[in-house]
């Protein structure tokens, strides 16, 4: 079985606990304005043009965006970092894109590192259908799992998606008794409205396993990303997150969970 | 930190660096007086050493708590012209070149042209060196295949050990009179010569600490402040002592150390000053006996240490001249200090003064000592992290070394478990076993020329000379094998003739240059009565530094590539392009530069070449006999000889352009490692740093990565499994290429910006352009 893989990243300190090697899949069937891996998106291997800088000469060159991996490939490749997981008390964080927008591949691959004792986390949306959820629920050790509007209409005016199977699903995994490290998105006048952020209290409130929840303020950096993707970028004149009003927002959360952050 | 402390930095940080003829002079009227010419070379040299200690100026500064300079004032730098002679116009270039200047005022210069270059003239250790040295040798090392530490420089590289703290001059001079008893010993006029000259440089040593106190007394006298007179007398009784007897206190331990600090550094030049080693372990029953019966305080401590990190900062590198002078272009002079690691018993030697000397590091904030951490196993993690905060700061210190992997490269070489417990590493990263071990650094080793010489079928293409032995075309080469065939037979001849000049050297200075002074303080010069320089320590090792492995490797994994397993190119067209330095050649290049496997990726095609040149180049060195009865071995490290290598080395198929640097250590090409600090660690780790002396990794870290706590555990994991797989040292370069960008546009606002170079720490104003551009260049690993 092949996935569509567009990266893997070694010493991913934002992804899980301990030093992780992250394995980002390529497709998702949201469209976040603020998303950051723009060419996580689309679930075909994309080509875009790269320029390298030869002296004050340069060359453009065509790449490829993604590229099909078997489970073995992968798991190949992060054994490698193997080491680094044992050392740090890591593991390897499957992340997106959606990687359950790949279920039987996640599934898979999930399994084959569960088998070789390596530690794993799935970084979601929670946007799955609940076959694909029930079916990595026994290879996953931690769920990073996103809240970002909890207003159905405004998740769908944001993101592309309603968000009902989302709050459908994470409660189901509460249930269920997964660790859950919740990641709020902090985008201005977007995410960060005082009603959503008491609604997304509320609804962390009411769930069992919440270990974690991470505050992750807005940044440009992907800006640049969308110019070489040939993508309109939406969020063109938006600044960095204030740090302050972010570490004042984390404030509302600090009780919910043994440990609120900002910044992952 | 106290006013008078913050008064000595700011005026050490400040105070300009002169040349100074004080030496000079006085070494030059010791030779011209003749009063010595019948005297054994190793007599003559005890009391050249005596006259230097009881003429030399006596320097004590506004509140200073440890005295002693080398020359006559703070970063005042004499010269050895017994060893190597500055020209007038190497004078000149001092004074006047932008970068790592030193002051010639007009005296200095005229005592140079009426006394000291008419005296030493054709009559140095450098110049009988060229002299005893073939056309062969010389022929490659002006190829720039290697370098020649000692050609200006004496041999050093030693470190104190416990030895040195326990006991007083008058202790050692009773450890010579029975070393002369012995049988084995009587009958040799030799030994007995040595033994009497090591005497003599006892009693000299103890002379100068004397004239030190008088001068005290003098000064106490006229002091009118209680507490400074307070001092005062508490010097004097010091400095009467120390370091005639064993220090008792603290502060006495301090001024011992320093007093013999100043003897070895003025009696030669040895290269990497000298160094206090484990300072930690040395400091630490002083210490806890001053704080258990009240003599001392933390605070107290803590001022003496820093007034001692002062000292050390004083004391630039000695001016170099000629090659040697873009060879290694630094101030620093490579004392570094070991804190942490292991006990001689082997258990834990973390202790509150490991964490008190880091809280100096931390403040005094110098480029001299410079500091590292050894971190065992055994060390808890508390520790690592102290010293990543530090780190955080952002000026290089200190770097981490594997304590573990440092025990077993001594036992591997023969040392006993003790020795190896109480050992360490010093000026860079270089592994010794600290008061026991002689362990010369003999010069740096171009890994990368010899594969252009090879390419070239022997011939040097800057110069068209026949500069290695004959392997063949390449052109006619059938498959990478034979390439890799040549590079070694080109790797084992060009080791022999540096193998063979080093023997030649080591013989010289055994002969003509001993160094009665230092061999006092070396376990077991006296006990063998043979000097430092010929043999007497207990262990002797000389080392090769290998440079550049990361270029090597992406050059030889470029060439299988594209010449021989795609065949994208022949090996004419690809000597053609060299040739032409990639003119009009950008295709070519590109692939070579973002389509090759490169070091430091943990890419197996392009690792397994690291670890073949890596294997070849210990073969070639490892364990052949040095002419001091030691053996020869080999480590990984490159001061700044990886600008000068690279200067003489055309472009290469890495696509590296004509006179770029090469990488530095066993780090990467600058920018070629592309997949983070995980992949650069698996890759470095490789190669078997047990088989070495050491090995340096670089590691540029954006500061963000030192945020918080759980980031900080993150990088003590990091440490640890690099050391759990192996790895000798890394050390972090925090700053940002803005800063450094900055730092370039506007040198005035940043004289204190201190980077790591490779090894060591250095003000980054004083790098050279294209060492500065180089740094900005090594890839910043950003968050992932």
């Amino acid at each position: 079985m092949k996935g569509l893989v567009f990266d893997i990243r070694s010493f991913s300190v934002h992804d899980g606990p301990g030093i992780r090697t992250t394995v980002f899949l390529k497709g998702c069937p949201l469209e976040c304005l603020w998303c950051h891996n723009p060419e996580s998106r689309s679930p075909e291997v994309e080509k875009v043009m790269r320029e390298y800088k030869l002296g004050s000469s340069c060359i453009r060159m065509p790449e490829n965006i993604g590229k099909e991996m078997s489970v073995n490939q992968v798991v190949e490749r992060v054994e490698a970092d193997r080491p680094f997981f044992e050392e740090s008390g890591g593991g390897v964080t499957l992340s997106g894109g959606e990687p359950l927008f790949q279920p039987n591949f996640t599934t898979a691959l999930l399994k084959e590192l569960k088998n070789k004792s390596i530690h794993t986390a799935l970084d979601t949306s929670g946007f799955a259908q609940a076959e694909a959820l029930d079916a990595v629920f026994p290879f996953t050790d931690i769920f990073l799992f996103d809240l970002k509007l909890a207003d159905e209409r405004r998740h769908l005016k944001f993101t592309g998606r309603t968000n009902l199977p989302i709050l459908n699903n994470l409660r189901w995994l509460s249930e269920k008794g997964a660790s859950l490290f919740i990641r709020i998105p902090l985008v201005e006048g977007i995410t960060d409205t005082a009603e959503n952020l008491d609604a997304i209290r509320h609804i962390i409130s009411k769930l069992k396993g919440v270990q974690r929840i991470d505050i992750l303020p807005y940044h440009y950096t992907a800006q640049q990303k969308y110019e070489r993707l040939g993508q309109p970028y939406h969020l063109e004149n938006m600044k960095a997150y204030n740090r302050q009003k972010a570490e004042k927002h984390k404030e509302l959360f600090v009780n919910l969970a043994p440990h609120v952050s900002v910044g992952g | 930190m106290k006013l008078r402390i913050e008064q000595l930095r700011e005026q050490s940080i400040k105070a300009i660096n002169r040349l100074s003829a004080e030496r000079a002079l006085l070494i030059t009227e010791f030779y011209q007086s003749g009063k010595a010419q019948n005297e054994p070379i190793a007599v003559q040299r005890a009391l050249s050493f005596e006259h230097l200690m009881l003429n030399k100026a006596i320097y004590i500064g506004e509140g200073e708590l440890i005295v002693g300079e080398r020359g006559p004032a703070p970063k005042a730098t004499p010269t050895y012209p017994e060893i190597s002679l500055h020209s007038l116009n190497d004078l000149d270039m001092l004074n006047n070149r932008p970068k790592v200047s030193f002051r010639v005022d007009a005296e200095t210069r005229m005592a140079y042209r009426d006394v000291i270059i008419p005296f030493w003239q054709g009559n140095t250790q450098r110049d009988r060196i060229f002299a005893a040295l073939n056309d062969k040798w010389k022929s490659a090392y002006s190829a720039g295949v290697f370098t020649e530490f000692q050609e200006q420089r004496a041999p050093g590289h030693t470190v104190a050990g416990n030895k040195l703290f326990r006991k007083g001059m008058l202790d050692l001079i009773g450890e010579i009179n029975q070393s002369a008893s012995l049988p084995e010993n009587q009958t040799d006029t030799n030994k007995i010569a040595q033994l009497h000259a090591m005497k003599i440089a006892a009693m000299a040593m103890v002379s100068y600490a004397i004239r030190y106190a008088d001068k005290l007394e003098s000064m106490a006298t006229l002091e009118s402040d209680t507490e400074r007179l307070n001092e005062l007398i508490d010097m004097v009784r010091i400095c009467r002592r120390v370091p005639a007897h064993a220090p008792q206190t603290f502060h006495e331990a301090l001024q011992h150390y320093w007093f013999l600090h100043v003897g070895v550094i003025t009696e030669l030049n040895p290269w990497d000053s000298f160094n206090p080693g484990r300072l930690d372990q040395h400091l630490l029953p002083f210490y806890r006996k001053g704080i258990a019966d009240g003599s001392l305080t933390e605070v107290k401590a803590r001022e003496l240490l820093q007034a001692f990190w002062i000292k050390f900062n004083n004391h630039p590198s000695p001016p170099k001249m000629g090659v040697t002078a873009l060879e290694s272009n630094t101030y620093t002079d490579f004392a570094l200090i070991n804190l942490g690691g292991l006990r001689f018993d082997g258990s834990n030697a973390v202790n509150e003064l490991s964490f008190l000397i880091l809280d100096v590091i931390e403040e005094m904030r110098l480029l001299q000592p410079s500091s590292m951490v050894q971190i065992s196993n055994k060390n808890p993690d508390s520790f690592v992290k102290r010293a990543l905060l530090i780190t955080k700061t952002g000026f290089g210190q200190p770097s981490f070394f594997n304590s573990d992997v440092i025990v077993q490269q001594l036992l591997s070489q023969g040392k006993s478990i003790e020795d190896a417990h109480n050992g360490g590493a010093s000026g860079c990263v270089e592994t010794g076993a600290f008061g026991t071990e002689a362990y010369t650094l003999s010069g740096y080793f171009n890994l990368n020329k010899v594969l252009e010489i090879s390419l070239n079928n022997g011939l040097d293409p800057r110069t068209g000379l026949l500069t290695g032995i004959e392997t063949g075309d390449p052109a006619n080469f059938g498959c990478f094998d034979d390439l890799y065939t040549a590079y070694e037979k080109q790797l084992q001849y060009f080791i022999d003739l540096k193998i063979d000049g080093n023997n030649t050297i080591e013989k010289m200075f055994a002969r003509q240059m001993p160094a009665p002074f230092l061999s006092l303080l070396i376990d077991d010069c006296i006990a063998n009565a043979t000097d430092y320089n010929a043999g007497g320590a207990r262990y002797n090792s000389s080392y090769i530094q290998g440079v550049g492995l990361g270029s090597i490797t992406d050059n030889l994994s470029a060439i299988k590539k594209w010449v021989f397993d795609e065949r994208r190119i022949s090996m004419t067209k690809l000597m053609e392009a060299l040739r032409n330095n990639f003119r009009d050649n950008d295709a070519l290049r590109y692939d070579l530069i973002y389509k090759s496997p490169k070091w430091g990726n943990n890419d197996e095609s392009a690792d397994r070449h690291a670890v073949r040149v890596f294997n070849s180049f210990y073969q070639a060195v490892n364990g052949r006999p040095t002419a001091r009865g030691g053996h020869f071995r080999i480590n990984m490290l490159p001061t700044t000889s990886h600008v000068y290598f690279g200067s003489v080395i055309g472009a290469m198929p890495d696509g590296r352009l004509a006179t770029e640097p090469l990488s530095e250590g066993i780090s990467p090409v600058q920018g070629a490692d592309t997949h983070g600090p995980v992949a650069v660690l698996l890759s470095a780790a490789k190669i078997d740093h047990i088989k070495t002396g050491g090995t340096l990794l670089n590691q540029k870290f954006d500061p963000s990565f030192f945020e918080g706590e759980e980031s900080l555990e993150k990088l003590v994991s990091l440490i640890r499994t690099y050391f759990r797989l192996g790895g000798h040292h890394i050390q972090f370069n925090v700053v940002n290429a803005e800063t450094l960008r900055n730092a370039q546009k506007h040198p005035e606002k940043y004289r204190d910006l201190i980077v790591r170079v490779a090894g060591y720490s250095d003000y980054f104003n004083d790098l050279g352009e294209s060492l500065q551009e180089e740094i900005i260049r090594r890839t910043a690993h950003g968050m992932a």
